[in-house]
């Protein structure tokens, strides 16, 4: 909403500069976004001027050479293009020194050879007329030479540009603002606009027009006749005014459409009563299907939840949004029927959405204005249309629906604002606050009892809604900082799972890599890329692109990006997780299926080189699983790993593993698959895991019991066993561990060997072994079966034959 | 006496020996030639008993203060020489310290958004909030309808909104989880709610997707005095001691009062102006103020939605608060483009967390 000062000063003139004004404006509600400078500037440069003489240029077919009075001093040289320019014309000087509205500073300059002291100004130029036609502005009255063109023409104005919330349509006119200016500042505020109708109640006589209503959405339906109407350019101060607000004027009677609605906020359409045919207005929903030309040329399809006005001949405006071509004004008007109307705000607003399709009316219809507005808009644009275009209005109001609606009443309890803000508000206080605002005030024992205006109706409907205007006009600026004390009995702290979400994150970062923030949009393509077309996945109906359609079913993807996006910019060793969710079709409740995903990068060498070591292996499938077994470790989680084979195909089949906690299956690891590499330009083997971090952490242990691990010394022993190299070593360690009795205490691979001395197809195991007692140190002895039991399980049930 | 002079002889010659000694091999030498089991004086010693009963005190005596004598003095020797023998050995110990560590290990960092988010929570668990988290995909009745939003609220349009059905939306603001924490647990509650958010809106301050941190305290006497209160103490563990914080009145449809919150700029000082140059502070844009979040009390028909535990807003009052974790960010670290967040590139990322 843009508010010119010198229009908001002709109903409230606060005694504050500028910037206090919008300061003390944005302190109580109605945000300033900024103050931008309408017309020219250095307005003292700007006079009335009179062309004494006005003769060819001797060098410039197109300009004329003029002396001009422009008050004190000598006559001054101004060299001009304008067609009209004659001697004897009283015209609008910008001297050396003016600031024009695009911001050049005007300079005395040779044109063609010619001094020029100043330029003779077109109405454009002073920010009067939106385009140069007719040439350079002529004055119809006299002004003496000289005469700060200030003074006589509105060259110049600041423009307040408010961000008015969609709670308060009141504020999106003129008045409005006035009336928040004046309780803010307790400056007086002037008489409404509307005070004085020259128009009357009563019908219209139906032979001029009429208007039936059929729908519901229509709340209201005001409208005048007006004769003689002669259409014309609208004055001068109207048309700055207009365009001060960021209004094009058109005709007169359109600008007084625009001027009303901007100074009362409520939308008004005029109809050229000649082109409505049969002279009849029908208001009703539209049927499916039905097409309707709005004053945009386009040619829009309705359905039945949108509302419309026809005439005899069929649709003519989309109610509260757009007029039609066929009834617009245009310069052959005489005849006018001025509709001002209330209607249903969401439907409005929908309408706008399915059309996509936005107007100054419709952004006021939408937050559904009060019927009582319908009359004040019709007094303020009758009273212009009689005063500016000759018309003669026909006696009459056509008035459809309600006239006024309840007026409701609600209590303010003194005790209620001071349990609500924390701070009390006296009752005199909140007493001018509300009457400045416009509400009824009278007092009852407790409080205030207090009426609401009708243009505040459907923002002001409880208790809390008016504690609002009390506390935001009086209470926010002193209000003291306190803390509240806490009742709930509860210590604040991190749940297990987010404590163990946190230590898994740190146990990565400590091991070096970098967490990353990837998107939780894909689209199909990525996962064709990753070779899991097919993936379910939850899509967008309204995406903001074709990369971002849908939300990721896996967080390999983003993974993928973000090593991409750091390989082309140079890195090559890049060592990555991130930790956020994922989402699946099924969830409950009609919602996605989302989990929170832990997963990490390896790419290139798995750390920087070294003047000592020299360069790091590259990472591969024991690099990244030796990264997923410390986060695990560090989160007391035991797994067990299977061959994934072919279960996430954009893994590489021989290079991948399954996760299972127990016997819940938690996640992956594994060399990313060549191809997928290959699709993301990867140079080197990428290896990731990706886990189901709430799987994850719902196996870990919240508190560990005690275990005596340090009265007696455990026995250490190792072993070395050859067996077929298809046997797993997680196969190995399970009859280890089934054979071991229980005072086997742990039993690890931590050597493997093929090659000659083994034999073809064969590998060899070095196991060590770790047993323990509670209750006594145990001797080579005492584990002797133990280690017998385990060599022969290992004989008998893999083949497995002890070496060396 | 004969052996009497043999045991000085060998004594004084030991004597030298070991003076002459140079280093604490040469020493060892000595120890072996006069203490060893095969030198003299130790079998000098071992045979006094084969003497006469009335030479046998005198030369065993004498033998064994000069076995005692070599002995201590070899070991003093050992000991001088062997401090001068590490201290060589110590000098050509010496490396070049300057040289990189090794092997190599890549420091590993949590992202930006991580990091403030944990340091968020951090301030609100100090203050008594718990965390709780809640789905991004969420019902249009929770991010909308017992928000109380307007039916023709803007935000519900498909150009402020993404939708995955007619009913169904990637939540525009963690608010969503208000309610279903009331409707799970019975007042008072005090928790903040940190999370992913969408809107269909990109630019250099945008993105689609961006991150939230709610706040909800209810009880029977929370006021706006304690959300001001809260937001300072915040504010001043987040941007410094010194901070103040304002309140402006705004509009949103699940508060009332609701208000925007200003803390004090803490690169001018609040001032407006930077303290060396006086220059326009670039930051506040010379207001002297930061907008960092909107709040409010809250309303009291979200209350009245609350399908459980009986929220009651004629008993039950509070307020409610949601901020932007990339702004906090961006704010305290001064990036100029929000889209950085998401390129994750290790150059703008290994500057924090």
């Amino acid at each position: 909403m843009r508010v010119p000062i010198s229009w908001l000063h002709e109903h409230v003139v606060p005694e504050l500069g500028l910037r206090e004004l919008a300061f003390r404006l944005a302190m109580t509600g109605t945000e300033v976004d900024r103050i931008h400078h309408h017309g020219v500037d250095a307005v003292e440069h700007f006079v009335v001027g009179r062309v004494l003489t006005c003769e060819q240029h001797p060098d410039a077919d197109r300009l004329k050479v003029c002396s001009v009075d422009v008050g004190a001093g000598e006559p001054q040289p101004i060299v001009c293009g304008a067609k009209n320019v004659a001697a004897g014309q009283t015209v609008a000087v910008a001297r050396p020194g003016s600031v024009m509205p695009d911001g050049t500073k005007l300079k005395a300059s040779k044109l063609r050879g010619v001094m020029s002291n100043g330029m003779i100004c077109s109405e454009d130029e002073l920010s009067l007329a939106s385009d140069r036609a007719g040439g350079i502005y002529v004055f119809d009255a006299e002004h003496a030479p000289g005469t700060p063109l200030a003074d006589v023409l509105p060259i110049s104005d600041e423009v307040l540009e408010l961000e008015i919330t969609p709670n308060r349509p009141d504020c999106l006119g003129v008045y409005g603002v006035a009336r928040e200016a004046h309780a803010a500042t307790g400056a007086p505020l002037g008489p409404p606009p509307w005070q004085e109708d020259p128009g009357s109640a009563g019908p219209v006589d139906p032979a001029l027009a009429s208007v039936t209503v059929e729908t519901e959405r229509c709340l209201r339906f005001t409208a005048r006749v007006f004769e003689d109407v002669t259409i014309a350019p609208s004055p001068l101060w109207l048309r700055a005014r207009l365009l001060a607000a960021g209004q094009r004027p058109i005709n007169n009677v359109v600008d007084i459409t625009n001027y009303a609605m901007l100074l009362t906020g409520q939308p008004l359409h005029a109809f050229d009563l000649d082109r409505v045919a049969g002279g009849t207005l029908t208001v009703r929903d539209a049927r499916a299907g039905e097409t309707l030309t709005t004053l945009d040329g386009v040619e829009r399809t309705l359905d039945p939840d949108v509302v419309l006005i026809e005439d005899a001949d069929g649709p003519t405006s989309m109610a509260g949004v757009m007029g039609g071509e066929r009834s617009e004004v245009e310069a052959t008007t005489t005849r006018v029927l001025l509709e001002v109307a209330t209607w249903d705000g969401p439907n409005i607003n929908r309408t706008m959405a399915k059309f996509n399709l936005r107007s100054e009316a419709g952004a006021r219809n939408e937050k559904g204005l009060a019927p009582e507005q319908a009359l004040e808009a019709q007094a303020v644009a009758t009273r212009l249309m009689l005063e500016l275009t000759g018309a003669k209005l026909a006696p009459g109001t056509i008035d459809v629906g309600a006239a006024t609606t309840e007026t409701p009443t609600l209590r303010l309890r003194d005790a209620r604002v001071t349990r609500l803000l924390g701070a009390p508000v006296e009752r005199a206080e909140s007493r001018r606050v509300l009457e400045a605002l416009g509400f009824g005030v009278a007092e009852t024992g407790e409080g205030l009892e207090v009426t609401v205006p009708s243009f505040r109706r459907n923002d002001v409907t409880r208790e809390a809604d008016v504690i609002e205007e009390v506390a935001r006009l009086s209470a926010l600026d002193t209000l003291p900082s306190t803390l509240p004390e806490n009742r709930t009995l509860a210590a604040a702290r991190l749940t297990p799972y987010q404590r163990g979400r946190r230590r898994a994150e740190d146990a990565l970062v400590g091991l070096g890599l970098s967490e990353v923030a990837g998107w939780s949009f894909t689209n199909v393509e990525t996962l064709a890329k990753l070779r899991v077309p097919d993936l379910p996945h939850v899509e967008l109906l309204n995406p903001m692109s074709v990369a971002q359609a849908i939300l990721r079913p896996t967080i390999l993807g983003s993974l993928l990006d973000v090593a991409a996006h750091n390989v082309a910019h140079g890195a090559g060793e890049l060592a990555l997780f991130e930790s956020a969710p994922v989402y699946k079709p099924g969830g409950e409740d009609g919602l996605a299926d989302e989990h929170h995903a832990l997963a990490a990068l390896l790419h290139g060498p798995v750390a920087p080189g070294d003047w000592r070591s020299g360069a790091a292996p590259a990472a591969d499938f024991f690099a990244v699983k030796g990264v997923l077994e410390h986060v695990l470790a560090t989160l007391r989680v035991a797994v067990t790993y299977a061959p994934a084979e072919d279960a996430w195909p954009f893994l590489h089949p021989g290079r991948s593993a399954a996760v299972s906690a127990g016997e819940v299956r938690v996640g992956f690891v594994g060399e990313v698959h060549p191809a997928v590499a290959a699709a993301w330009d990867l140079p080197h083997t990428a290896a990731v895991f990706a886990v189901d971090l709430g799987k994850v952490l719902a196996a870990a242990p919240e508190v560990t019991t005690y275990a005596d691990l340090t009265s007696f010394p455990s026995l250490r022993l190792d072993l070395a066993v050859v067996l077929d190299e298809a046997v797993p070593a997680a196969r190995v360690l399970e009859v280890v561990r089934a054979a071991g009795g229980n005072r086997l205490a742990d039993a690890r691979v931590f050597d493997v060997y093929s090659g000659e001395q083994v034999g073809e197809g064969k590998r060899s195991l070095a196991l060590h072994l770790e047993f323990r007692a509670a209750d006594q140190t145990l001797t080579d002895a005492d584990v002797q079966p133990a280690r017998d039991k385990v060599v022969k399980k290992l004989a008998s049930e893999l083949g497995g034959e002890l070496r060396g | 006496m004969q052996v009497l002079e043999r045991i000085d002889e060998l004594r004084s010659e030991a004597e030298q020996a070991v003076a002459a000694a140079t280093d604490t091999a040469a020493l060892e030498e000595l120890r072996v030639r006069f203490l060893g089991r095969k030198a003299e004086l130790p079998n000098l010693l071992r045979g006094v008993a084969q003497l006469e009963p009335a030479v046998r005190g005198q030369v065993g005596k004498a033998a064994n203060q000069a076995r005692q004598a070599v002995e201590a003095l070899i070991e003093e020797r050992v000991g001088a020489l062997g401090t001068s023998e590490l201290d060589a050995q110590l000098l050509a110990d010496r490396v070049d310290v300057t040289l990189p560590g090794s092997p190599a290990r890549p420091v590993g960092r949590l992202h930006l958004l991580t990091a403030t988010r944990r340091e968020i929570e951090d301030v609100f668990l100090g203050l008594g909030f718990s965390v709780v988290e809640g789905p991004e995909v969420d019902s249009v009745v929770n991010n909308f309808d017992k928000l109380n939003h307007d039916p023709a609220h803007p935000a519900r349009s498909l150009s402020d909104t993404f939708y995955v059905s007619e009913d169904v939306v990637l939540r525009t603001h963690t608010s969503p989880m208000q309610v279903r924490s009331m409707e799970l647990q019975p007042p008072p509650i005090a928790i903040i709610v940190p999370g992913r958010v969408y809107r269909r809106d990109s630019d250099a301050t945008h993105t689609p997707q961006f991150h939230q941190v709610e706040g909800l305290w209810i009880d029977e006497d929370v006021t706006l005095a304690d959300l001001k209160g809260v937001l300072l103490a915040f504010s001043r563990a987040i941007f410094g001691p010194d901070r103040e914080v304002r309140l402006r009145p705004h509009f949103f449809p699940f508060t009332e009062p609701s208000v925007e919150v200003d803390v004090s700029c803490f690169q001018c000082g609040g001032t407006g102006a930077l303290p060396r140059t006086g220059a326009r502070c670039n930051l506040c844009k010379g207001t002297g103020w930061l907008e960092i979040l909107g709040s409010g009390m809250v309303d009291p028909n979200v209350l009245a939605g609350v399908q459980a535990n009986d929220y009651d807003p004629e008993r039950w009052q509070g307020f409610a608060f949601g901020m932007g974790i990339e702004r906090i960010a961006m704010l305290k670290h001064g990036f100029p483009d929000l889209r950085q967040l998401y390129d994750n590139d290790r150059r703008f990322l290994g500057q924090f967390g």
